[in-house]
């Protein structure tokens, strides 16, 4: 690997972490929802967060990638994961890789061995977002309270991921299973949308999970 | 006063649920089902309000949104006040409390009659025109009069308890309307597999087929719509919005409704409830089928209350049971009317005559209204109503329609209520909020949607088409046609059968004609809401208004909140005929959004309260809450401000920290900072070509100070960039400037230099910064970290990796405060345990922690510029005196190095960026203070610059300011005058604006 | 609210996604030193202000970052097109298409 980037690893051995939501407490909050939640809340937290920078239409990119994480490269508002990784299309030449936690510095040495030679950029922002699960039968009405984009299944199938507008903030909606959602959230805004989202979804009942 | 119009039988009333109201202060009963306006006529209420301008007397007319008069507000609380809410459209509910926007002080009493009289003469046609001709301050005079005359209602003053929200909606096929096209519609629409929404204003769906006297396959219509609607809740893909106004049609087929939750319930929503939701509604196809609006006649006296629409009486008569008189004189043009006389018949009611202004009408209803007995004259029509507070007779005379005449003296007959008909206005409203122009079809007589670029169909009675079986048949093409544009496949649906009737045209007739001229005859009221006469309409055309937008607002006719739903069409006739031209060539005035009003709340939704805009914090924000901080907005995030200790204000605390900072240490939470990750082979050519600065030599492990401008050469953001690798650079911005500078980067590099390898990632969340600042910074971060901080090893300018507090931090050796400083970035997970960390170990070191007062104070005490405060767009480089930070040579023409070589930015008199040093040390001069060389001059003095930052300093023990001034750089020395709005001057010394440690010595310890 | 084709996402969005850049096609002159203070002028401040077609500059915010021009009619708002940076319109003002797009209705 090439000494013209600068990466090291970020993340402490150990040393106590304290998410975008920390200060919600969100553990303490487990159980004491409703017995019958329209909407359970779950904070994915402390993962690794990389963004991933290339061109699309290389295909020695998306071989590297592919190469190096077991996952295609998703084309446009697609996400694809295997496990607890995920790779999710951001733009034409940006993608989002989530990993599990502590695992981002080795896996960006490993893009960055197959990608040697590219014009490429991986950046971690494990620190500066946080994902937020919601699963339920209300979800839907609460992210159509929240968001301009239209959440019907037929346009917003499982595995889609999209871009816009959220209340007043932006972030990234991510559809993962039949009742369950993601929201990529900025750690400075996560404390607006947790209390939109405890707003929005009162009518139906709010539930946290662990 | 017991209900004395409810009729003993019939209507959609449940009359074993009487519910309580009040109106006026007088307690009333109706039943639930019921509208307020159906209970005030159950209740035998009359008078409902006076009128804007006259202050006439005034009662209900219609029955649905186009009601004029009873616009009523509601609440019992002050903050349950809603204002102008039509009777007509409100649900009972137990417990409502309405009362008149207009008729101080009591609606019953003429003694704002004489006012009325008085504003007659006062406020003539085309008041508002003149008024705004004169000075503006006799508008004042006016405004007060008529805001305490006009029935414009009041918002409430206490904060409203409800909830609110919005609901963003996607569809294939937006109907609007619940009536017979609408329901067609939607079912065939529906039966496709489209997504489907539909909404109604009304309490209930199906429009007319509540009330109609027509049968739908030999059964009551109202048993039809229960069918339908049963299938279409069934239906996974429909949603139904009742209560829901669609009241704008914006661009994209983008409609807006608002949809009434629990308005019907109480004042305040039941517990957990929303009182309203806003729907934003993306369509890919919509139906309008908002049906039509019977058209009143115009004749003299047609505003005393007992004038009403004959659609209206159907309606209050068969859907409320209620009887809104006793005698019922019809005055007509059409056939439809007559379905009226039948149901008043059938209530077993008196018709005392029908005016029809047909020579000889021989439709089905006709003839058996003649059949039932009742007297019927042609040719002729109510000309005149008699009464003052009710009506008491009707004058009928034969009528010469063509030549606008009077031809008989006609009879009086004794009645309390007369009915007019004169047609039906399609209800284009929404249609036209597009600017689709309505056009005229004189076979019907009414005004049609015209082309619209959007994607929709009309159907029914909007379409002009108003016979039932036409309407239904109408709206199952249209929602046939809606599906397929949306991309399903057409859908048969059986048409319910319907009675056919013989219907024969409907004659011209708008204005009635009078014996007297219209001038001179007693008021003919063609818009009742805005007090339009028919003689303030011939009145503009004389004046010369000739369009038909000029006399809309010479008379105010279909101003506000009415839109003119019922008078739009009459007002335009009469133009027309002033004018002697036709309506097709007259045309309609456009219709504006919102249909109906629409609340505040519902506007508002949830961003209100702590909801009302995104708050973004730093990882350390619980730590500023519990050490007491005060927050300053800067753009979206909370920065702590200052951290006052017990009893000290802003200034006490600022100067505390200052020198805590000045003589030991301090810390600051840096985070907000916008910070950009640079990687590519091209970065360091790309920072070339954007900042002002050179950056080809800056080497790894360094950092460098750089201005941004714009292409015209003026200064837009700052910060330090610091050369990570070789292909590796970490961008910071100012706060505010951060977004801004990523589309900024990203427009040149997506749209005039692609071939540049380069990406921008940002990483200002990812990062938190702390900066310790101040001559014992050094000793107390080397407490926590194991990098080399001696001043050889890590010199000014430079970075470091290393641990601090245990948690692997990037350490950057920059200073905004001209002491010894250093900014550790750790990933923000783990910094509020740093930030703590520190501030243990910084205690023996006396570390304050500071906020962004302090800051700028002390940034001001070394010149350092803010962006966005000391520069305002207009300054270069030059300007802040900063020329050593421009590339003179660099060989690309980097942005704004064209535009500050324009002449008008090498001129001498510029106003440049100098220090002001006030003659008393400790006035502090007001930021943004005018500056003049002398302050006796007569005003407009002639002013040299202003005043862009000040503060007292505490360090320095006097008051210091930067200021722009013109040509300042030379006239250091010289004084300059601050005249304050109070009278007094400042005085002040122009310096340099580097007021502390000149030389630097101390950031390079 | 406009609803726009972002010619990256491949689908219609809100117009609260995006912001307006302003007129399109102006391109940076390579030599900015060789422009005399006139065509500097030019450049920097003068904008075109049709009554009908216009192609915009605009960026897909809160979606994928990614600007993009789009051909927009300014009496009916009516957007006709969009298309990548780099790429030509095929509406325009001269040519023959735009009257049709407009005559037809095209909704982007």
């Amino acid at each position: 690997m090439s000494n013209s980037i600068n990466v090291y690893q970020q993340r402490p051995a150990a040393a106590h972490a304290e998410s975008p939501l920390f200060h919600a407490e969100l553990d303490q909050l487990v159980g004491k929802g409703p017995a019958k939640a329209g909407v359970t809340l779950r904070e994915k937290k402390l993962l690794g967060h990389l963004t991933l920078r290339g061109d699309a239409k290389d295909s020695a990119f998306a071989g590297a990638v592919h190469q190096a994480l077991g996952l295609e490269l998703p084309s446009a508002l697609m996400l694809v994961a295997a496990g607890e990784t995920s790779l999710q299309w951001l733009g034409p030449d940006e993608w989002l890789l989530v990993v599990p936690s502590g695992t981002e510095f080795a896996v960006e040495q490993k893009l960055r061995a197959a990608l040697d030679g590219q014009h490429i950029s991986i950046v971690n922002v494990s620190g500066g977002q946080t994902l937020l699960e919601l699963s339920g039968p209300k979800v839907r009405d609460v992210l159509m309270k929240s968001s301009s984009y239209d959440v019907h299944p037929s346009n917003f199938p499982v595995g889609k991921a999209v871009g816009t507008v959220f209340a007043k903030s932006q972030l990234v909606i991510r559809h993962t299973g039949e009742d369950t959602w993601e929201l990529v959230v900025r750690r400075s805004f996560a404390d607006y949308v947790w209390l939109w989202l405890q707003d929005a979804s009162a009518e139906f009942g709010l539930a946290i999970k662990a | 006063m017991s209900q004395v119009n409810r009729l003993a039988t019939g209507g959609r009333i449940d009359r074993s649920q009487p519910l309580n109201f009040s109106f006026n202060g007088q307690s009333y009963q109706g039943f639930v089902g019921d509208t307020l306006a159906a209970a005030l006529l159950a209740n035998g209420v009359d008078i409902v309000g006076r009128s804007f301008k006259y202050s006439r007397p005034r009662g209900i007319v219609a029955a649905g949104s186009e009601e004029p008069n009873a616009v009523l507000q509601i609440g019992s609380t002050e903050a349950a006040q809603i204002p102008n809410v039509r009777a007509t459209q409100q649900a009972l509910y137990a417990g409502l409390v309405a009362s008149s926007t207009n008729g101080w002080p009591s609606v019953n009493t003429d003694l704002m009659g004489i006012l009325g009289k008085v504003g007659g003469k006062v406020m003539p046609p085309g008041f508002y025109y003149k008024t705004f001709m004169y000075p503006q301050n006799l508008w004042l005079t006016y405004e007060k009069y008529i805001r305490k005359a006009a029935g414009l209602g009041r918002a409430p003053k206490a904060a409203d308890p409800d909830s609110y929200d919005y609901m963003n909606q996607h569809c294939d096929v937006l109907i609007v309307g619940g009536g017979a096209a609408g329901l067609a519609a939607a079912l065939v629409a529906g039966r496709s597999g489209a997504r489907v929404i539909l909404a109604d204003e009304q309490e209930e769906f199906g429009g007319s087929l509540l009330s109609t006297r027509e049968t739908l396959d030999g059964k009551p219509a109202s048993e039809w719509v229960t069918k339908v609607l049963a299938e279409l809740a069934s239906m996974p893909e429909v949603t139904l919005l009742p209560r829901a106004t669609v009241h704008g049609y914006h661009d994209h087929n983008f409609l807006t409704i608002h949809q009434r939750l629990t308005d019907h319930l109480g004042e305040i929503a039941p517990m957990g409830m929303l009182r309203q939701r806003m729907h934003r509604v993306r369509a890919k196809c919509v139906v309008l089928a908002t049906g039509a609006h019977e058209r009143p006649l115009v004749y003299a006296n047609n505003d005393v209350p007992g004038n009403m629409l004959a659609d209206a009486v159907s309606t209050y008569v068969r859907r409320y049971g209620v009887a809104p008189g006793k005698q019922l004189v019809l005055s007509t043009n059409n056939d439809y009317a007559y379905r009226v006389v039948l149901d008043w018949l059938d209530a077993g009611l008196q018709v005392v005559a029908v005016a029809d202004a047909r020579s000889n009408p021989r439709g089905s209803w006709v003839e058996e209204a003649r059949k039932r007995g009742v007297r019927i004259l042609t040719g002729s029509a109510v000309v005149e109503a008699a009464g003052s507070k009710r009506v008491t007779a009707a004058r009928i005379c034969a009528i010469d329609v063509q030549n606008h005449k009077v031809t008989s003296p006609g009879e009086v007959l004794d009645c309390d209520l007369i009915v007019s008909s004169g047609g039906y206005s399609p209800v284009v409203h929404l249609a036209s909020h597009l600017g689709g122009k309505p056009t005229w079809r004189e076979d019907i007589l009414a005004f049609v949607p015209g082309d619209g670029l959007q994607k929709r169909f009309c159907a029914g009675a909007v379409n002009g088409v108003f016979g039932l079986a036409d309407a239904l048949a109408n709206g199952v093409e249209a929602g046939v046609s809606a599906a397929v544009e949306a991309g399903y496949k057409a859908v048969s649906a059986s048409v319910p059968q319907v009675v056919v009737h013989l219907e024969e045209p409907t004659q011209a007739l708008f204005q009635v004609p009078h014996d007297k001229p219209t001038a001179r005859a007693p008021k003919q009221f063609v818009d009742l809401q805005n007090d339009v006469t028919a003689a303030g309409i011939e009145l503009a055309t004389r004046e010369g208004f000739e369009s038909v937008e000029h006399v809309k607002r010479y008379t105010a006719l279909g101003f506000g909140t009415d839109q003119g739903k019922l008078g739009n069409i009459n007002g335009l006739a009469i133009a027309a005929r002033s004018l002697g031209i036709s309506i097709a060539q007259m045309g309609t005035t456009m219709f504006r959004p919102n249909y109906t009003p629409v609340t505040f709340g519902a506007v508002a939704g949830r961003h209100c309260g702590e909801l009302f805009e995104a708050k973004r914090y730093t990882a350390m924000q619980s730590w500023h809450l519990q050490n007491g901080a005060e927050f300053e907005d800067v753009g979206q995030w909370k920065r702590p401000w200052y951290f006052p200790k017990a009893g000290e204000d802003l200034h006490g605390a600022v100067a505390r920290e200052c020198l805590a900072v000045r003589n030991a240490v301090g810390i600051l939470d840096a985070s907000t900072l916008g910070k950009i990750d640079i990687q590519g082979p091209d970065a360091r050519e790309f920072l070339n070509r954007v900042y002002s600065n050179a950056w080809t030599k800056l080497d790894v492990g360094k950092a460098r100070y750089g201005l941004m401008c714009k292409e015209d050469g003026m200064v837009f953001d700052d910060g330090v960039t610091a050369c990570l690798a070789d292909n590796h650079f970490l961008m910071t911005t100012t706060t505010g400037g951060a977004a801004r500078v990523m589309e900024w980067l990203e427009i040149y590099h997506q749209t005039e230099w692609p071939e540049l390898k380069v990406y921008f990632t940002s990483v200002t969340d990812h990062w938190a910064t702390m900066t310790l600042s101040g001559p014992n910074s050094r000793k107390l971060l080397a407490e926590v970290t194991d990098i080399d901080l001696d001043k050889d090893a890590f010199p000014f300018m430079t970075w470091k990796e290393g641990q601090v507090g245990g948690v692997p931090a990037r350490v950057f050796r920059i200073s905004f405060t001209g002491e010894l400083s250093y900014e550790v970035n750790v990933q923000a997970d783990y910094a509020l345990g740093v930030w703590e960390k520190i501030i243990e170990a910084g205690k023996k070191h006396g570390l304050t922690p500071y906020g962004t007062e302090t800051m700028h104070v002390l940034r001001a005490e070394k010149g350092f510029i803010i962006v966005g405060q000391d520069t305002d767009g207009s300054v270069t480089p030059d300007d802040l005196n900063m020329g050593w930070c421009v590339g003179r040579t660099k060989p690309f023409s980097w942005i704004g190095w064209r535009g500050m070589n324009r002449e008008d930015c090498t001129r001498e008199e510029r106003k440049q960026l100098v220090g002001l040093k006030p003659i008393d040390p400790s006035k502090v001069l007001p930021e943004g203070a005018q500056l003049v060389r002398d302050p006796k001059q007569p005003i407009p003095m002639d002013m040299v610059g202003h005043v862009t930052s000040s503060y007292a300093s505490a360090a320095l023990k006097h008051s210091i300011a930067m200021a722009l001034v013109k040509g300042g750089l030379k006239r250091i020395g010289e004084r300059v005058f601050a005249p304050l709005v109070d009278g007094s001057v400042i005085e002040a010394e122009i310096v340099s604006s580097v007021f502390y440690d000149p030389k630097g010595d101390r950031q390079n310890v | 609210m406009l609803h726009i084709f972002c010619p990256h996402c491949g689908e219609l969005r809100s117009e609260e996604e995006f912001h307006a850049k302003g007129q399109a096609h102006i391109p940076r002159p390579l030599d900015p030193a060789a422009c005399t203070d006139a065509e500097w002028g030019d450049y920097l401040f003068f904008r075109d202000n049709p009554r009908g077609i216009h192609h915009e500059l605009w960026v897909h915010a809160a979606g994928c970052r990614q600007y993009f021009n789009a051909t927009r009619h300014t009496v009916t708002y009516e957007i006709l097109e969009t298309y990548k940076i780099g790429e030509k319109p095929s509406v325009t003002a001269a040519g023959g298409a735009a009257k049709q797009a407009i005559d037809q209705g095209v909704t982007a």
